[in-house]
């Protein structure tokens, strides 16, 4: 069951697909929305995708059975991709269809929310007509409005919901007949920056310091409404080169910190990284993608920035790159950032994207049990003193003391290259010394690279690489490409630098053909893969127009060439 | 007993007369006349010949970027507010590089010291102008002499709110070291802007200049801040020195509920104690 709920900006789609898609939720179904949106804050045109299934769907459809248009734009957009048997469902007061479309539901939404308390409830009144068409009692999500508004506001906005829920009935008893629910236990209904922001609360991240930037501003938001309960501390910086340093001087003074951006953002973090690599002061930097160069599309998706996070600062040092690939994941991962930044002492750098940011969907509830959160600080008892920042040692881990953690013990970092004291030097062996000891934590660093997860056939003939948010979608391609050829797999990559490269050395040179998906123009991931490994996939299959893959062209894609 | 010795390190690569010189031993005495255990005292610097005094005081520091000191100042009083946070950089760092640093941590007002060696000359890059140079300097980069006016980071600063505004010059280095007391116990942001020749690259404002300019603003009411502007304004044959401004308004730490109790970096943590969160998302 697909729906797509268009309009102006400002009309309030994501309103009606949040409180659609929890009140569908709670009545056990499987629920996944995306977000179209441009960038401006009235009028253009945005729409949301919302898939309902016995399981939670892991990408979006491309076809649609209900179109729920808020004005004319969104069904002269979307009539092409609504089914034959599909019902629009539209105010006939706002506009027309044509006389030969038979699929109409007219619902008179804004003389119904004006009759309720006011025309800004038009999108209450339609989710009342889905609820009725879909064949479902309104009683969740009249729940839901109690939950979400003041009294006053909620009461009003249930008359509009049941008078839509009334209206639509009397068009079509049940237009659909829903899937079978597969309820098993109460699930979470959340979206990627969410489970980003609820990640790094649950990580004990204790600051953050950003500048607003889409699409990782609603990790910012997030985080900002827990400062009072949970206790820390959200500031909006002046510039992303604030954000970053204030990030580092309260890392390096002992709490759990991060920013968050996108890759204009993180552009101007690149000097406060390289400073993050130089001092080892553990850093996690999540950074959102979305078409460049520049400002390029500010609110659509790409994965372009993987080359800039891997090369990103002057100068070398280490570093580790991780990705969201879905949210039942990315919870985890992004807690893993946190820990290798903390046990290695170096920015973490945890690479989102717009799809991934917006896109919602129903999952089992996270176990906070999985979560990892220790400090690695020195300890009193095997302190060596006098306490030294930049201790030489086999590993290249310096113990790491904070400011006022020791009576009598100083602590020093330095952006200059320095002694182990953590003062300025300038001769070649001290040089030449720190450079190896910072270079030597890699080596460990490499062995905490979870592999790629293999999905579909253990010895695929057919291998389909991705990584990053695409997950699902390329997870979805994969399940119909095996209807028609048994041997195919994918095989996703979540950690991406240091590059684990055991599985895909052993499963590529063994495929008869193989493809690498990815939202870009250059196949920046195959590059890697082939700069590391030497191994060159068969076919890239790019996307760089600003919007997500859908599962059809890659198998189409695939089948081309197969 | 603290003493300024227990607050120095031997070395230095500053030119031998520099006015960086005076400026350390004064804070040294200082952090000694306050007692500051040096561990839980941290210098946030930016880059220049200022900016290298973490090095040669003994305390805790984070040396970072050219023109960032600021930023990390920042975080780390709100990672530890049992810290004394001082920062120590030059005029271009601090108003050049770091201007927009400098006018919203102005805004913010954390509990920290802002010690800016003013010597109205780029040091460490060789001569050029800063943006606290007169108006005609000719270096070796602005070769027809400078001809953008100089900031006024005084005058700029008291526009924005500081609750702590003062000049110091480092060759009256008793009134320098009152001052930095001042600014070390005050609860809020507070800027000592500290002018000092440089012996090597400012042909023009030298020592001697300097000194036949300087002058105590004695009888001058702190409290009242049309005076505090009108100080921050002479320029030229007079130069106030003195504390202009000392008003405390609330800091930026005091305004987050988060910072009420422990220092945020000695709270104990595990993520079981905010499994709740996910509540919402039911």
């Amino acid at each position: 069951m697909n729906i797509i709920i268009g309009g102006a900006a400002g009309d309030g789609m994501e309103t009606i697909a949040h409180l659609l898609a929890k009140a569908l939720v709670r009545e056990g179904y499987g629920v996944l929305t995306t977000k179209d949106y441009m960038s401006r804050v009235r009028g253009g045109h945005n729409f949301s995708l919302l898939r309902v299934e016995a399981e939670t769907p892991r990408a979006s459809a491309a076809t649609a059975d209900i179109l729920v248009a808020l004005n004319e734009e969104t069904f002269l957009l979307h009539r092409e991709k609504l089914l034959p048997r599909g019902r629009i469902v539209f105010d006939p007061e706002l506009f027309s269809l044509p006389a030969a479309d038979d699929r109409g539901l007219p619902v008179k939404l804004r003389t119904l929310a004006l009759a309720a308390g006011g025309k800004i409830m038009a999108n209450t009144v339609a989710i009342g007509a889905v609820l009725s068409v879909l064949g479902l009692k309104p009683a969740a999500a009249v729940r839901l409005l109690a939950e979400t508004f003041a009294p006053d506001t909620a009461q009003q906005n249930t008359a509009a919901l049941l008078a839509g829920h009334e209206a639509a009935a009397k068009l079509c008893g049940t237009c659909f007949t829903m899937p079978p629910k597969s309820f098993e236990g109460p699930s979470i209904f959340l979206d990627g920056n969410q489970a980003l922001g609820l990640a790094a609360l649950a990580s004990g991240c204790r600051f953050l310091s950003a500048y607003p930037m889409t699409p990782s501003t609603g990790i910012f938001s997030y985080l900002a409404g827990k400062q009072a309960e949970f206790g820390l501390v959200v500031e909006q910086a002046e510039d992303e080169i604030a954000a970053v340093n204030m990030a580092l001087g309260a890392s390096f003074a002992g709490v759990r910190a991060m920013t968050c951006t996108s890759g204009g953002g993180f552009a101007l973090m690149a000097e406060g990284l390289s400073l993050a690599g130089m001092t080892e002061t553990p850093l996690v930097i999540v950074v959102g993608m979305r078409p460049g160069p520049a400002t390029g599309l500010p609110t659509r998706s790409e994965q372009g920035d993987l080359n800039f996070v891997l090369y990103a600062g002057h100068g070398e040092f280490p570093r580790a790159v991780l990705s969201a690939t879905h949210l039942e994941d990315a919870f985890y991962r992004l807690n893993k950032a946190f820990d290798l930044a903390d046990k290695y002492q170096m920015p973490v750098i945890f690479l989102s994207d717009q799809y991934f940011a917006d896109t919602a969907r129903a999952i089992p509830p996270y176990d906070f049990t999985r979560l990892r959160c220790e400090r690695y600080l020195a300890g009193a008892e095997n302190l060596v003193r006098p306490y030294k920042r930049y201790r030489l040692t086999d590993d290249g881990l310096s113990p790491r003391a904070l400011p006022g953690q020791f009576p009598e013990e100083t602590v020093l970092a330095d952006s200059d290259e320095h002694d182990e004291d953590g003062h300025i030097i300038e001769d070649a062996a001290t040089r030449g010394l720190m450079v190896s000891k910072r270079l030597r934590r890699l080596e460990a660093l490499a062995a905490e690279m979870d592999e790629p997860e293999l999905y579909g056939h253990p010895e695929p003939e057919i291998l389909l690489l991705g990584w990053g948010s695409t997950y699902g979608i390329l997870r979805e391609a994969i399940e119909t490409l095996r209807a028609s050829h048994h041997r195919a797999a994918l095989l996703h990559f979540r950690d991406l630098w240091p590059l684990p490269s055991a599985m895909v050395t052993k499963l590529l040179p063994l495929a008869k053909i193989s493809f690498c998906a990815e939202n870009n123009a250059t196949g920046q991931f195959a590059g890697l893969l082939r700069r590391e490994t030497g191994l060159t996939v068969d076919h890239k299959i790019l996307r760089y127009d600003g919007r997500p893959f859908d599962s059809g062209e890659i198998v189409r894609e695939v089948l081309k060439n197969v | 007993m603290c003493k300024a010795a227990d607050y120095l390190k031997e070395e230095t690569a500053w030119c031998p007369g520099c006015g960086n010189f005076a400026i350390r031993q004064a804070l040294a005495e200082a952090l000694a006349e306050l007692c500051l255990p040096p561990h839980r005292v941290l210098m946030c610097s930016g880059i220049g010949q200022a900016a290298k005094m973490p090095h040669y005081i003994r305390v805790s520091g984070f040396n970072g970027l050219h023109g960032r000191a600021l930023p990390p100042a920042t975080g780390a009083r709100v990672a530890n507010t049992s810290l004394t946070v001082i920062v120590e950089s030059g005029d271009g760092d601090s108003y050049g590089e770091g201007g927009n640093h400098f006018i919203h941590t102005v805004r913010r007002n954390p509990h920290l010291a802002h010690f800016v060696h003013n010597n109205q000359v780029y040091g460490l890059t060789k001569g050029q102008a800063s943006p606290t140079s007169e108006l005609g300097m000719k270096t070796g980069v602005q070769t027809g002499g400078v001809i953008s006016p100089p900031l006024n980071p005084l005058a700029l600063a008291l526009i924005m709110g500081a609750g702590f505004v003062a000049r110091c010059f480092s060759g009256e280095k008793e009134h320098l070291k009152e001052t930095m007391k001042a600014a070390l116990v005050f609860p809020g942001y507070a800027l000592v802007d500290i002018l000092q020749p440089c012996v090597t690259f400012n042909k023009l404002n030298t020592y001697a200049w300097y000194k036949t300019r300087v002058y105590p603003a004695e009888g001058h009411n702190t409290s009242d801040w049309m005076a505090a502007l009108s100080l921050s304004r002479q320029w030229g044959e007079q130069i106030p020195l003195g504390i202009f401004y000392s008003v405390p308004r609330p800091t930026f730490e005091s305004q987050l509920p988060a910072l009420e109790g422990e220092p945020l970096a000695l709270r104990p943590f595990s993520p079981l104690d905010v499994a709740r969160a996910q509540d919402e998302f039911r």
